[in-house]
């Protein structure tokens, strides 16, 4: 794997406050005789205004450490702390309301409704957070003009790159001014150039003031964060302001 | 709500011919109840408003009730003997005074079917053909176009005149004068004293298609013994017309020499019982339609809860993704809801206006007035929504429940 690139290109922005708290956090999955130990203890603290990245091999726990960062999936055990609330203790549909209003999460497969433009993709968490029609076409616009696809609202997904769509998801994550974005191998479906393209929409993001989790395991990708984790197996093998 | 329903729609159209099969489920069970619904209060609505079978102010005696003779009561009828030529005059004798406009009537059993001929001219089976007497016009309103009506002394001669209609003049006399003629129904032969002025047709048949002869005539030439004379007596005004009905039944008793203890042997109706009769039958009729379109629409129900399982399975990971970006359960729960209400009440609607248009159009046919069931159609859409309702509960239960990580990995 290529070395990091130099520290001094890039800015670090100051942390803001404790966003996520997770302490002892393990998950385990039954596939009939066999228990998986997809996480086995994981402790962790992220502030605002990080970009961090979490890297790993494959199978090593990154996808369920963020769906479970995401308030989508629940630990088996240990405990997971939201801007100081305790997530074991939400109901669905509390955690139904941090998903849309704290956290933009951007997948390695897009998950855009496909039968929708791009504006409505956009819109779809403004829909469920009762923002109202006019304002909601306003922001879901400006979203997609802040990800370059400005000419591009009334374009389906399947009418648009995969590199757009990418774009399109991550101003879907965008529009509801989130605490954190998380992004789960972001790039994992793109080429290296399109790629490169939603790295540098990451640093913009990074620098406007947001707070970003990548997953990848590739470390061209990591080294754009500030901040890198390794799992191995299910477990922090380094955690540290690397680069 | 707006948006919520603008997704139904737009996921409905998706699957245009699935969402159409199973809406026309629904459609067919609403049509089966509006449609006779519309031509039941149609007609109805007509019987009421004046299209009456008998003249008003009118009653009538025979042996058999109108309608609504069922298997086991058709023996005490049977049981019962027949009012005879003798009996009707006797009773005409006993009203002298209190109603002179008294209609006898009996008509071809129609067992064969009656046909007339004139020369090489036939009619089709199935005239009308019966003898009366001069107050048949009065009871039926008919009038005379041309000719004559039958005088007392053609009944009393047994006079062997005939009076058609305006369709038989059609079949028979396409370029004759009819009057004099001497024209066969049922192998007799009759001369043609006058034509009845048309009138169009009622309930489904022609009242143009008719021969009437004489009653004794009629009795003489196809067995007196065959046939029950019906009796319509015309009260002389409407406040008489309780007394004049009392006064006959009186009558009636004595000419069949009924003892005080003994039930009437004959049946009794006015436009009042013939409307009554006619609304047992047709309460018969819409339960009938109510157990069909019950039926229907409980099968179309468990339709709509099965494409909405499909559904359900076929957009999990839509599902997934909504959820994933902040989606409560309940507005899952309501967006599959709206769907399949929106597909009953669609179906429902479609029923609603396919069963009106052939209600009434049936209602036409029969020269009733049209209507629109407005209380049928509002207890459709009701219906429709309660069974949009219940059956997309489970399914939509069931994708509100969906947990949104494992939606999401569904492929
Ligand atoms: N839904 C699941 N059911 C069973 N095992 C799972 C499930 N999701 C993940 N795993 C297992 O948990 C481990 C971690 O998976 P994952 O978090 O997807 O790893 P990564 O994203 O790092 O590749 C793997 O062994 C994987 O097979
Ligand atoms: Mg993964």
């Amino acid at each position: 794997m290529s070395p990091p690139a130099p520290v001094e290109t890039r800015p670090v922005r100051p942390v803001g406050p404790l966003v996520i708290a997770i302490e002892g956090v393990t998950k385990l999955y039954q596939m009939g005789e066999e228990t998986i130990h997809a996480l086995r203890g994981v402790t962790l603290d992220i502030r605002r205004n990080e970009y961090l990245a979490i890297m790993g091999p494959s199978g090593s726990g990154k996808s369920t450490l963020m769906n479970m960062l995401g308030c989508l999936d629940t630990p088996t055990s240990g405990k997971y702390e939201f801007n100081g609330n305790d997530v074991a203790a939400m109901t669905d549909d509390e955690l139904a309301e941090i998903r849309n209003r704290e956290i933009g999460f951007v997948f390695q497969t897009f998950n855009l409704l496909p039968r929708s433009d791009a504006l409505r993709n956009v819109e779809l968490p403004l829909i469920y957070a009762g923002v109202p029609s006019g304002e909601r076409h306003e922001r879901a616009r400006l979203a997609l003009e802040s990800v370059g696809l400005g000419n591009r609202i009334h374009h389906k997904p399947n009418e648009l790159s995969g590199g757009q769509r990418q774009r399109v998801a991550v101003a879907r994550a965008l529009v509801n001014r989130p605490s954190i974005i998380l992004a789960d191998e972001p790039t994992g479906n793109l080429d290296s150039k399109t790629g490169v393209e939603i790295l540098a929409l990451f640093e913009d993001l990074y620098e406007a003031g947001n707070t970003l989790i990548v997953v990848t395991h590739e470390e061209a990708v990591a080294r754009h964060a500030r901040r890198v984790i390794r799992l191995h197996d299910g477990l922090i093998e380094s955690d540290g302001h690397v680069y | 709500m707006n948006e919520i329903l603008k997704m139904a729609f737009g996921s409905l159209g998706v699957n245009k011919l699935r969402s159409f099969l199973t809406m026309s489920g629904i459609t067919i069970g609403v049509f089966s109840v509006i449609g006779v619904m519309t031509a039941v209060s149609a007609l109805r609505g007509s019987i009421e408003t004046g299209l009456s079978f008998l003249g008003s102010n009118m009653f009538q005696f025979s042996r058999f009730p109108a309608f609504g003779v069922n298997g086991n009561s058709e023996h005490k009828y049977l049981a019962r003997r027949r009012v005879s030529l003798d009996q009707a005059q006797r009773y005409i004798e006993f009203m002298r005074g209190s109603a002179d406009v008294i209609c006898l009537k009996a008509f071809a059993n129609g067992n064969p079917l009656v046909q007339a001929s004139y020369g090489n001219h036939k009619t089709t089976k199935g005239v009308t053909f019966g003898g009366t007497n001069q107050y048949f016009l009065k009871a039926n309103q008919f009038e005379i176009g041309t000719g004559r009506n039958f005088s007392p002394e053609d009944v009393d001669l047994v006079r062997p005149f005939a009076l058609i209609g305006q369709e038989i003049v059609d079949k028979l006399f396409p370029s004759e004068n009819p009057l004099g003629k001497l024209l066969k129904a049922n192998d007799r032969t009759y001369t043609v004293i006058g034509v009845f002025a048309s009138k169009g047709t009622m309930f489904g048949g022609s009242e143009d298609n008719i021969i009437m002869i004489p009653i004794s005539r009629f009795l003489m030439d196809f067995g007196a013994e065959q046939y029950s004379v019906n009796i319509a007596t015309e009260s002389p005004s409407q406040t008489q017309y309780n007394a004049t009905m009392e006064k006959g039944i009186t009558a009636m008793r004595v000419v069949r020499g009924l003892r005080p203890e003994q039930d009437n042997d004959f049946e009794i109706y006015s436009n009042d019982t013939l409307i009554a009769a006619f609304a047992k039958v047709a309460d018969v009729v819409s339960s009938g339609a109510f157990v069909i379109s019950a039926i229907a629409l409980l099968a179309a129900g468990v339709g709509i809860m099965n494409i909405m399982l499909v559904s359900v399975t076929e957009r999990t990971k839509e599902i997934g993704v909504r959820k994933a970006v902040g989606a409560r359960k309940i507005v899952i729960l309501t967006q599959f809801l709206v769907e399949s209400v929106v597909l009953s009440v669609t179906g429902g609607l479609v029923g609603i206006l396919l069963g009106t248009v052939a209600g009434d159009g049936l209602a036409a046919v029969l020269s009733a007035e049209i209507v629109f069931p407005w209380g049928w159609a509002a207890a459709g859409v009701v219906v429709c929504t309660a069974i949009g309702v219940v059956f997309g509960m489970y399914p939509a239960w069931k994708a509100a429940s969906l947990d949104p990580i494992e939606a999401l990995r569904y492929e």
